[in-house]
């Protein structure tokens, strides 16, 4: 356990150095001229001009050599100051608060749901089979094959337009939360319910299963203690990499519901060469990703602690 | 783990109550949606948001047919040197944080606007002074009528002394407006409350939000489904299911913004006169209006809309096909078709890249519309789609041959403020004309900063516009329409032509 955290640490920091180099150097690497993107950004479209880029340029020190602005950068974040967004001037620290939140939120109200979803649909199908299980892997498959943001209109079109239950986009309250956590669940229920369904399966066919039941357990009996340890480990392995990937990558659903999320952001930053969030962004992701990944390692040990002793 | 899930689903909900249980709901608040985004109080930066939204004002204001009149100084004079502006500013004003609007706040704000970036700037200013409590006199060094109009512009607002920090950066948007600023969420939400202090017609709605709607499709959704009251920048293409709706009304309304197509006169194919007004006369702006854009009638051949009359020719725009004529014209050059269907001299073949940026979803159509039009009569045409910066960029380094851009004439409510900008001095300006130099549009231009007489001034103003119709510097497009829903549970919206103010003061919501 302490060799774990500790091998995690580790990984973090590298991680946050690495993200955090890689993304400057990239950025740097772009062609165009900085001031003048962060000027438009700053002034907008209508009043952005060489005058503006000039102002830019003179503020932010942008004429300093690449090495020394990385060298900044790396002091700064020695002593955990992420600096200030080139287009705001708000501290990054600030904003990255504020989207990794609301997507954070969005990511686990979606897991959760889809947990819900995925989890009864998958042990029925591995439980009665066919057609049951031919029915929800047709319908699994044409939900994962539709883009998420055509799952999102249809949602918008009936509970939105049509019913009037909830609000189109926006963020503040709970009604908000609905759709796009909704909208999100069921992409994610149809990966995960087929991976819940596998593992049910596996476990179900075992010999170590079958023994259980011939030596005269219940059906309850036998899942409660045989089963759900053993179906969960590979289902919890796959829900911790779900989260993370959807916390990074639910762009499309942070524009159609205009939810303020980090992967939306990251997106705006980067077309505004704000430097500072896009690492602050991208070490924040950096640091949520080791985390998850540590906290679904501990899951999983303890449930099924076998691998500590090995 | 049943226990687990019960935990975090009272969290969430408790998280979310304490949010939903605050002061604006949604029946005491008008909600607006738009496109753009704000990032910064600083109102040099996005003061247009806050003007609209009516938190921040100015010492003068602009009526719709874009004359100033009076709003923080209630009257103003100007000597008759032209050199020496008076304010009187407006008495018993009070701003959001409660103190009293003076001459000295005034100057406070106007110097460091000063400093920051926007028209002001570009102004001859040799001092800004109060005299007295209630005057501030401004000194130039030359003429400069359009300095009243500049004053209207946003980034010119009036804040409170405390407004900002010792180095100008403003830390809260204490203004005068009849909204105070309540919630800054950015870049997505904003949130104002009614200023009860407020010295002219205060407004009657407790609430009004403001959602950035990036995604055209999501704003008509929340016209739609009647979750934003207003929506701003409207999809054409979904108008005619919203004009179906009975519990909204939509508006249609012109607007001095143009989609332009800026040329750079010194590139080699375009050199000649002649060839950029083939290139104009290929533009089939009758159907660009209508197919593309579905605003019929928005085709212009002028860059100035008629109500901008000043600055508007009384000439027909030509209605025939001029392909024709674009490639007589072409022809005339020495131009000739190759087997490739384009056209070729000397070995050269008639190639042009045309960019244009995102930030507005309209252009990159009506780009590709164009590109067709061209490659019609032999121009082999590149459309490249970037960022709104690399047109000043691209001007300034000189490696732009032609960028389709959508210019705000109103951005100033005097338009020879933009185009002193535009096509002012060394062959023009970053918005406007490139290598274009034109002796009598430059002495036309810089006369007018001088001259107070409407008249003459609306004579000169017409020699202008007719150098740039002939010279074809820029080729204009289209006028645009602004399109906007409004709710029928909003009673009183009229829309300002130059996008200053939303007008929420003036409205109520039916009961």
């Amino acid at each position: 356990m302490k060799a774990l955290l500790l091998k995690r640490l580790l990984q973090l920091i590298t991680v946050v150095w690495g993200v955090g180099t890689l993304t400057f150097v990239l950025m740097r690497s772009l062609p165009g001229d900085m001031a003048y993107r962060i000027a438009a950004s700053r002034y907008g479209q209508d009043n952005v001009n060489s005058d503006a880029a000039a102002l830019v340029r003179e503020e932010l020190g942008l004429n300093q050599h690449p090495l020394e602005a990385y060298w900044h950068w790396l002091t700064d974040l020695l002593q955990f100051n992420l600096g200030n967004s080139m287009v705001s001037g708000l501290p990054v620290i600030e904003s990255v608060q504020h989207m990794l939140g609301h997507s954070m939120l969005l990511a686990f109200a979606g897991l959760m749901v889809s947990i819900l979803i995925a989890i009864p649909l998958g042990l029925l199908s591995a439980w009665r089979g066919n057609p049951l299980d031919s029915v929800l892997m047709g319908l699994s498959s044409a939900i994962r094959a539709m883009p998420v943001f055509v799952v999102g209109v249809l949602f918008v079109l009936l509970f939105a337009l049509h019913l009037g239950w909830f609000p189109v986009a926006g963020y503040g309250t709970f009604a908000h939360l609905v759709l796009p956590a909704v909208t999100l669940a069921l992409s994610l229920a149809a990966v995960s319910n087929r991976v819940v369904r596998d593992s049910a399966k596996q476990t179900f066919r075992a010999a170590f299963y079958q023994f259980s039941k011939v030596k005269g357990l219940t059906a309850w009996q036998t899942f409660h203690r045989h089963g759900v340890r053993n179906i969960a480990v590979p289902v919890v392995a796959f829900f911790g990499i779900q989260l993370v990937s959807m916390i990074e990558g639910i762009v499309m659903i942070e524009s159609l519901f205009s939810w303020p999320g980090i992967g939306h952001g990251l997106a705006h930053a980067i077309f505004a060469r704000d430097i500072p969030v896009i690492q602050g962004a991208a070490l924040a992701m950096g640091v949520v990703f080791v985390l998850l990944n540590t906290l679904v390692d501990l899951l999983c040990l303890w449930i099924d602690p076998r691998g500590v002793e090995q | 783990m049943t226990r687990l899930f019960i935990v975090l689903i009272s969290v969430l909900g408790v998280a979310f109550s304490g949010q939903s249980m605050a002061k604006p709901t949604p029946e005491n608040t008008l909600s607006v949606s738009a496109a753009f985004e704000f990032t910064s109080l600083d109102p040099s930066k996005n003061g247009y948001i806050f003007s609209r939204m009516q938190i921040i004002e100015t010492l003068l204001d602009v009526d719709a047919n874009g004359v100033l009149i009076p709003a923080l100084a209630s009257h103003w004079s100007v000597s008759k040197d032209a050199k020496t502006w008076t304010f009187d500013i407006r008495q018993g004003v009070h701003f959001h944080d409660g103190s009293l609007l003076d001459a000295a706040a005034v100057v406070n704000s106007l110097n460091i606007a000063l400093q920051k970036h926007g028209a002001l700037r570009k102004a001859p200013i040799e001092q800004i002074a109060a005299l007295g409590e209630h005057q501030v006199v401004i000194q130039l060094s030359s003429p400069y009528v359009v300095l009243g109009a500049v004053l209207a512009n946003y980034a010119n607002a009036i804040l409170s002394p405390s407004a900002y920090a010792q180095d100008g950066e403003v830390l809260a948007l204490s203004s005068t407006g009849p909204y105070q600023l309540y919630q800054f969420s950015p870049p997505h939400k904003l949130v104002v409350e009614k200023f009860d202090d407020y010295w002219g017609k205060k407004a009657s709605i407790p609430y009004a939000s403001y959602l950035t709607g990036h995604r055209a499709e999501s704003r008509v959704l929340q016209a739609r489904s009647g979750q934003a009251d207003i929506v701003f920048g409207l999809d054409p293409a979904s108008l005619p299911i919203l004009k179906r709706l009975p519990n909204l009304t939509l508006h249609s309304n012109a607007i001095p913004r143009t989609i332009v197509i800026k040329l750079n006169s010194e590139y080699a194919f375009l050199k000649d006169i002649r060839a950029r007004q083939a290139l104009s006369d290929a533009i089939n702006r009758v159907g660009i209006a209508r197919g593309v854009l579905r605003t019929p009638g928005a085709e212009a051949e002028q860059i100035m809309p008629a109500s901008m009359s000043n600055w508007h020719l009384d000439v027909p725009n030509k209605v025939s096909d001029g392909k024709a004529k674009a490639e007589a014209l072409l022809a005339e050059l020495g131009w000739q078709k190759n087997a490739d269907g384009y056209l070729e001299k000397q070995g050269e073949i008639f190639t042009v890249r045309l960019i244009t940026y995102a930030d507005r979803p309209e252009l990159t159509t009506v780009a590709t519309a164009i590109q067709a039009q061209w490659e019609a009569i032999g121009v082999k045409t590149k459309v490249d789609v970037t960022n709104s910066s690399a047109i000043p960029m691209g001007h300034q380094d000189g490696s732009l041959q032609a960028a389709l851009i959508a210019r705000n004439y109103g951005f100033i409510a005097n338009p020879l403020a933009v185009l002193l900008a535009d096509y002012g001095q060394n062959g023009g300006g970053e918005w406007g004309a490139m290598n274009w130099h034109n002796d009598a549009v430059s002495a036309l231009l810089s006369e007018l900063e001088q001259t107070t007489d409407t008249q003459v001034f609306r004579q000169k103003a017409q020699q202008v516009a007719q150098f740039i119709y002939n010279e074809r510097p820029v080729i204009p497009v289209t006028s645009y329409v602004q399109q906007t829903s409004v709710s029928n549970r909003v009673k009183g919206f009229r829309f300002d032509p130059f996008e200053r103010r939303f007008l929420l003061n003036e409205m109520e919501f039916i009961r």
